[in-house]
């Protein structure tokens, strides 16, 4: 092995860097699940009886189903009896302000690098705070109020705005759509509601920090995104977690929904806990996310920085429905160690002149397997229909994986689909390019890893760019003598 | 500036260079000549500090600094910079990015504060004008779909830019029309300065009709076979390098 090819490996042994845990009294529920844990968990969450239902049915629905295994991952058999679904902070805080918040948890954030102090004073960034399932935090929800927006956690949304949850929930991931799906269907604990009226234009980003906390609590949390006809948003959300030896389950669901015109703008930056260098410990991330582009000319794009989770399962996909709508992907999935990531999209082209763009970069290091998976679905009444899809892969060292898995199933003659894939190495002659104008190995690398997730960082909303590339760097940084 | 004494490299178990010895001085230019496959390019390279090149004996000294002991990045700090002879691409990465990086790399560690984003395009601008660049170049990717002409003269720029003490410049001059030459050149003569010194590694001659050179090293077979002033490359020029490989043959 070459010497920079040492280098690059040094690089890569890095160090989960928010591996703490918040001293926050929790109230937990006994470990396994079955229809009394899911009665108690509706009545503490003093949920109606359609819920409860909704919950109850997606159960018995998920006891039919067996776990999928098609994904390129490896893992042990999950026991979902050994499992806590429900942990809430024991004081359930009201706020009127932050002086109020546990300063334990105030702390815990600006471990993290996200103080809510410095969110609340940079101006458009709304953070609705959730940690270990129930909300603590919510700003500049009054200022959003005024234009009729609602920006709420999903509990509330329950409790204050009943009948467009029960409108929506569901209608984009039904309990029925996989076995992950049916189970935070069951279980969800809380997340995340928005609402945008007619003709709104958001006037700031709104976002969300998912913190997973208690030891072996899986989070089960459930976003939903409704844009009138004419509106429009963007979205954040960003989640870490302390670190913790047991693999941790996390299975979320989000659903979006544009009507007529209104764009959806969903951007996550995912760096749960990845494990250590051995692959001991880490999250298991199996999130569905689908948007229904169900109007005219609506748009919905997801960007994604994922590079946390042991391991990645995520198809964050736009069902594009309403004739001239545009659904776009566009994603950076870092693997270093022992990580497995089965990440990519599906554009579902059911209406005329329906446009999907893909672009996927994949990088993997250590001892890592990165995949990507996609299919785009050109149906019979999609007339041209067009994808542009462009997945790359980067490979940092030789012991490292990287895979394509493309699915195309076109049903109508208009359609263009075009696809584009390459494999490429870190190269040693970039590396020494750059060193040999000065700059650290390890800025070098960053350099050229920046430069090869442009095209995806360029869709990030600004503030979540600098974060996302500090994070890349962090990922990928390691014990440099 | 920079002593090279015995310095026998080699690649791969071959051995290329067999015995260097070679001493630089501040304000000095000096061309390394030589057939193909002499080890021209493999003495830039060491110098630089590419991997995959062992030293097996020997030593080089700049600056009172033991040159084959330090990091490549380290080497750049210490002034030695390299023109490449095929600068590579990075994509995604903006040549303002690069520049402003590798420059506040630079000032750091000369213990100079970072220049701020004003300041930046200032320096940046006047350099572009001392080489006759268009500014338009910053927006793009770093070597991206530069022509042969534009990769070259991207180099002489961050040169200009980098301020080295050590400038090596490895056969630039390759694959360059004249016009591409003589801006190569034009930079060169333009960063001549006392307190630097320059080696230019080339096959050809034509270059030094415009970088006129304190010294000519021909290098063959590993080894300085013949040194002498500028008239030697004219002879080089004129007899080519036959001559020498046959007096080297004679021993």
């Amino acid at each position: 092995m070459s010497d920079s090819m040492q280098t690059l490996e040094a690089h890569t042994r890095s160090e989960y860097k928010y591996g703490f845990t918040t001293d926050i009294e929790t109230e937990v529920f006994p470990k396994g699940l079955n229809e009394d844990i899911i009665r108690r968990l509706s009545a503490k969450k003093e949920e109606p009886e359609w819920l409860l239902e909704f919950r109850l049915k997606a159960y018995r629905h998920w006891l039919t189903l067996k776990e999928p295994h098609w994904a390129n991952v490896h893992y042990d058999p999950i026991d979902y009896q050994d499992i806590i679904y429900y942990a809430s902070p024991k004081k359930k805080p009201k706020y009127n302000s932050l002086d109020e918040v546990d300063p334990e948890l105030l702390r815990t954030f600006e471990r993290l690098g996200i103080p809510l102090e410095e969110q609340k004073l940079l101006a458009g960034v709304a953070v609705d705070a959730v940690l270990d399932s129930v909300s603590v935090a919510t700003t500049y929800k009054e200022k959003l109020a005024e234009l009729g927006i609602i920006f709420c956690s999903f509990s509330e949304a329950v409790k204050e705005h009943p009948e467009l949850v029960r409108k929506y929930l569901g209608t984009v991931v039904p309990y029925t759509d996989n076995f992950f799906a049916a189970l935070n269907s069951a279980v969800f604990s809380d997340g995340s509601f928005v609402y945008i009226p007619k003709g709104v234009r958001c006037p700031m980003e709104l976002s969300t920090y998912f913190r997973i906390n208690a030891a072996n609590t899986g989070q089960f949390e459930r976003t939903l995104i409704v844009a009138e006809a004419g509106s429009y948003v963007s979205y954040l959300e960003g989640c870490t977690a302390p670190m913790r030896d047991e693999n941790q389950l996390h299975a979320a669901v989000v659903e979006l929904i544009a009507m007529d015109d209104a764009y959806i703008k969903y951007s996550t930056v995912q760096n749960w806990y990845p494990g250590d260098k051995d692959g001991k410990g880490g999250i298991y991330n199996f999130v569905t996310k689908r948007g229904l582009c169900a109007g005219k000319r609506s748009r919905i794009s997801w960007t994604q920085v994922e590079t946390g989770s042991a391991i990645t399962w995520k198809y964050p996909s736009c069902i594009l429905k309403g004739d001239d709508s545009i659904g776009e992907f566009y994603s950076v999935a870092v693997t270093n160690n022992r990580q497995q990531a089965d990440t990519g999209t599906k554009m579902i082209h059911i209406g005329k002149n329906t446009r999907s763009t893909i672009v996927s970069k994949g990088i993997s290091a250590g001892y890592s397997q990165n995949s990507y998976r996609g299919l785009v679905k050109i149906g019979k009444r999609a007339t041209n229909a067009h994808n542009f899809s462009q997945c790359d892969s980067l490979l940092m060292g030789d012991k490292c994986g990287a895979h394509t898995f493309p699915y195309l199933e076109v049903e109508n003659d208009t359609a263009r689909v075009e696809h584009e894939a390459t494999t490429s190495k870190i190269g040693e002659d970039q590396l020494f390019y750059l060193q040999q104008r000065g700059l650290s190995e390890e800025d070098a690398i960053n350099m050229i890893v920046n430069g090869y997730c442009k095209e995806v960082f360029q869709e990030l909303p600004m503030e979540f760019a600098a974060e996302a590339q500090k994070l890349l760097a962090i990922s990928l940084e390691g014990s440099v003598g | 500036m920079l002593t090279i004494k015995n310095l026998h490299v080699s690649v791969e178990d071959k051995e290329i260079l067999r015995g260097i010895n070679l001493q630089v001085n501040a304000g000095e230019v000096h061309a390394i000549m030589g057939p193909n496959g002499s080890g021209k390019s493999t003495l830039a390279n060491v110098l630089a500090g590419r991997e995959d090149y062992e030293v097996t004996q020997g030593e080089v000294i700049f600056n009172g600094q033991d040159l084959l002991d330090m990091e490549v990045d380290e080497r750049a700090h210490a002034g030695v910079f390299m023109a490449f002879q095929y600068p590579v691409e990075i994509p995604g990465v903006s040549m303002a990015t690069f520049l402003k990086s590798a420059i506040n790399a630079m000032r750091v560690v000369r213990g100079q504060e970072e220049l701020g984003p004003a300041q930046m395009l200032k320096f940046i601008r006047e350099r572009l004008r001392m080489l006759g660049m268009d500014e338009s170049v910053l927006r793009r990717s770093l070597n991206e779909g530069f022509s042969g002409g534009e990769k070259k003269r991207n180099e002489m720029l961050q040169m200009a830019l980098l301020e080295p003490t050590l400038a090596i410049l490895d056969e630039t001059d390759s694959g360059l029309d004249i016009d591409a030459l003589r801006i190569v050149a034009d930079a060169v003569n333009k960063l001549r300065s006392p307190e630097r010194a320059f080696i230019i590694v080339t096959h050809y001659q034509r270059l030094l009709n415009y970088i006129v050179p304190d010294y000519v090293h021909v290098l063959y077979d590993g080894r300085i076979v013949r040194s002498g002033g500028k008239e030697l490359a004219l002879e080089l020029e004129a007899r080519g390098y036959d001559w020498i490989k046959e007096e080297v043959a004679a021993g």
